[in-house]
């Protein structure tokens, strides 16, 4: 029977986007003048298990790049020829073209073989480019005479080999060979020795970290952290059933069902965990932009990423490359000046981002840092209110976020293919938002601006606040909750119920009756009988009213979508600890839906006078 | 499985009106129903559902089956049954239409008949509570009059308020 290949496709698509990754991020960290041999045989070592995959599928437009890719590298490697900026710059675009190729398989469409043809030519031209053949490959001659003499004795050896190896060299080369030489003898041989057992050791554990790993399918994952999900709401049961049984049943299994509750909480943290990735998935990708833009830009620019350890849930991290890539680009587009302006400031010519992620308060802070020219605010100001975009008397830097964040709005003139058409920061903060996160911004005009954004560890979990009405629960996630309180007379602001406000320490915040906006029969008759959660949302705050509060807890969420529809005002659904389901409440549509309540409240009013 | 694909094709092809196969009948009040039996998932006891806001009354809610979030729509609701009582007798047919879950509160779950063509006449329009839309036929099972329907296109039609709008299949 034959076997079918095309099953291991998959296995191969995703090494090779991993290879391609490694080689690229490998690459932008390559310095020009002293190459550090480890990342140069790493990436050649990428190309080649490219290479190698890509000829046993029958993928041969990747095998006839990686290969000529491969020879290239392996000339370098062995130092035959020098690294040079221009060949880092084709060695990126020919990952791109075999990431354009990958894509094409994946996708089962046949790519344009010009694009490869060109970077095969370009790859040729450089390694057969003879001005290229690196006077320092000598250097690496020498040291190969230095693994071998370990039994000559160190001068006779160095001296006779030297010589007679170099024959052909001219008298610039012979001076420094002279100069090596001489470093070599000052140099203890069994120093190199050391170092190349260094290197093997290290070598050595990278390939045990790769061996210990396994490709998992992430549905499977999810799987299993709704498996686990469902194990916690059975014991949960079993427990509240259990606290019926007789005294003696109950003695007789109170060890037991400890160390299942201990067990199960132990497994509920080891699946979770697998979830987690180190951000530096994400984070790696950066560096490529920088680059690019930074010279369709003409600006001289340096990304520095901190905190790359940081581990958050996988999800996550998809969802938030696309609002980081947008404030980076707007960080280099908008924030750092040009190499003169900067030097006219007194400022370094290369501008610095820095990217930073770290854990914090049960959750995790991401921040883009830049030192450009800061946040313009008159020009923001001025665009604002060309715009008629209200504005308040002081402004702060909030204030500017919000601004910066209206959909529509751009400071641009014009518009670019970097920015410039007024969706991005709007796009940024709603998107972070969803994910539970907030921004905040910080700028100091001329010296750089700030973006923090703060997220949740994980998208799967939430704690929450659990709040009754009537027969219903529902769950408050606890990052909206500002405080809560009790509803008192003196308080309430209002004629009746209806578009009720609430003074909170000096603010008049409106009152929505969850009742009213869910529909539902409250246990209440009076306000004063309700308990006020008091949300805030999109800087937007509002008093919810609920029967009462009923605790905290962290709940798994579970998308209401799959097999029903979006609910204005859930943003999901979770299954409590005796098998029921709650609703979550999505409070910037929550806001919204009493704002539109009280509207209509107005308008009933208003038809009745008339 | 690629055969039953195309087989399905052919069913869909042939017009839904006449469709031999398999179905698991149930009643609602007087009438006797059936159901493609391929579209069934699991058929449950009734057990109230978290009722959410805004939502047509015969949409009872979501339960938690087994992990996942189900709606809950009470087929004798949706098609102004007067008597609507919920006791031991009471089942919900968990269906799984092209992989969406949901479940449907019937009076009570009877057999699983297999049809022939032969014994499935075209629909008269005259069905008040049921657009014929959602009808694949009808059939004559000792002399109790059986029908058809054709359970995908009524959940996922918009009326249902089950998914979000603009998956209706309706052909006009």
């Amino acid at each position: 029977m034959a076997i079918d290949i095309s099953q291991f496709y998959q296995v191969f698509f995703e090494e090779t986007k991993e290879h391609l990754q490694q080689i690229e991020q490998l690459l932008l960290k390559l310095n020009l003048a002293q190459p550090d041999f480890e990342h140069l045989n790493a990436i050649f070592r990428a190309a080649h298990s490219i290479k190698g995959g890509s000829a046993t599928f029958g993928f041969n437009d990747i095998t006839s790049v990686t290969h000529v890719l491969e020879s290239l590298l392996d000339k370098l490697r062995k130092k035959e020829i020098a690294l040079q900026s221009a060949m880092i710059d084709v060695f990126l675009q020919a990952a791109d073209v075999l990431n354009i190729q990958l894509n094409s398989h994946i996708k089962g469409t046949p790519a344009d073989s010009n694009i490869a043809d060109a970077i095969v030519g370009q790859l040729l031209a450089l390694s057969n480019d003879e001005h290229l053949i690196n006077p320092k490959s000598i250097i690496k001659n020498n040291n190969d005479i230095d693994d071998g003499f370990g039994f000559f004795t160190e001068e006779k050896a160095i001296v006779d080999d030297g010589f007679g190896l170099f024959e052909p060299v001219q008298e610039t080369d012979k001076a420094i060979v002279h100069k090596i030489i001489s470093e070599l003898v000052a140099e203890p041989v069994a120093e190199n020795r050391h170092m190349d057992r260094r290197t093997d050791s290290r070598r050595e554990s990278e390939r045990t970290t790769e061996s210990s790993s396994i490709r998992v399918d992430v549905a499977k994952v999810d799987q299993l952290i709704n498996l686990v999900g469902e194990l916690v709401i059975t014991k949960a049961m079993l427990l509240q059933g259990l606290s019926h049984a007789p005294e003696a049943l109950l003695q007789a299994l109170s060890s037991n069902m400890a160390q299942l509750e201990r067990h199960t909480r132990d497994l509920q943290e080891v699946v979770m965990s697998v979830r987690m990735m180190p951000i530096s998935n994400l984070f790696s990708r950066f560096p490529r932009l920088v680059r690019d833009l930074a010279s369709t830009l003409k600006k001289d620019v340096e990304l520095i990423t901190i905190g790359e350890d940081t581990e958050l849930d996988k999800g996550l991290i998809e969802k938030i490359a696309d609002p980081l890539t947008h404030l980076i680009r707007n960080s280099l587009d908008h924030g750092i000046e040009l190499p003169k302006a900067r030097k006219a400031a007194g400022k370094p010519e290369k501008g610095r981002v820095t990217l930073s992620a770290m854990h914090q308060a049960g959750g995790i802070l991401i921040e883009v840092t830049d030192d450009g020219a800061g946040l313009n605010q008159a020009l923001i100001i001025n665009k604002a209110m060309k715009s008629g975009i209200a504005i308040p008397s002081k402004v702060t830097d909030e204030n500017l976020w919000d601004i910066i964040c209206t959909p529509g709005f751009t400071t641009a003139d014009s518009i670019t293919d970097i920015s410039g058409r007024g969706v991005g920061m709007d796009v940024v903060n709603r998107n972070i938002s969803d994910l539970g996160g907030q921004v905040n911004v910080t700028t100091v005009a001329g010296k750089g601006c700030k973006i923090s954004i703060r997220l949740p560890l994980t998208l799967a979990i939430l704690d929450g606040m659990t709040v009754a009405l009537g027969d219903n629960l529902f769950v408050i996630p606890l990052g909206v909750i500002v405080e809560t309180q009790a509803a008192q007379q003196e308080n309430i602001k209002g004629i009746s119920n209806e578009g009720a406000m609430i003074r909170v320490r000096d603010e008049y915040l409106p009152i929505i009756a969850m009742h009213k906006a869910l529909n539902i029969q409250s246990k209440f008759t009076e306000i004063t009988q309700g308990m006020l959660v008091i949300v805030e949302a999109h800087g937007k705050k509002a008093a919810l009213l609920f029967d009462s509060l009923v605790g905290q807890q962290q709940v798994v969420i579970k998308s209401l979508e799959a097999n029903f529809r979006k609910i204005n005002g859930i943003s999901g659904a979770t299954i409590l600890g005796d098998g029921t389901v709650a609703l979550i409440i999505d409070a910037p549509t929550i806001i919204k839906l009493g704002q539109a309540m009280a509207n209509n409240d107005q308008t009933i009013a208003k038809q009745a006078k008339q | 499985m690629q055969e039953n694909i195309y087989k399905n094709q052919i069913l869909t092809q042939k017009n839904a009106n006449l469709s031999a196969g398999e179905y698991l009948t149930f009643t609602l009040g007087g009438e006797v129903y059936g159901i493609e039996i391929l579209k069934v998932q699991e058929i449950r006891s009734y057990e109230p559902a978290t009722k959410i806001a805004n939502t047509p009354d015969f949409i009872k809610g979501v339960i938690n089956l087994r992990g996942s979030i189900v709606p809950i729509v009470d087929l004798r609701m949706r098609f102004n049954l007067s008597s609507v009582e919920y006791n031991d007798f009471t089942v919900v047919i968990v269906l799984n239409l092209n992989k969406r879950i949901v479940g449907i509160v019937v009076d009570s779950v009877s057999d699983v008949l297999a049809l022939s063509d032969a014994q499935i006449s075209p629909v008269p329009d005259l069905v008040a509570s049921i657009d014929t839309k959602y009808l694949l036929g009808l059939a004559t099972i000792e002399q109790q009059m059986l029908i058809l329907l054709n359970i995908e296109h009524l959940m996922t039609s918009q009326e249902m308020a089950l998914v979000e709008a603009a998956s209706d299949f309706t052909d006009k």
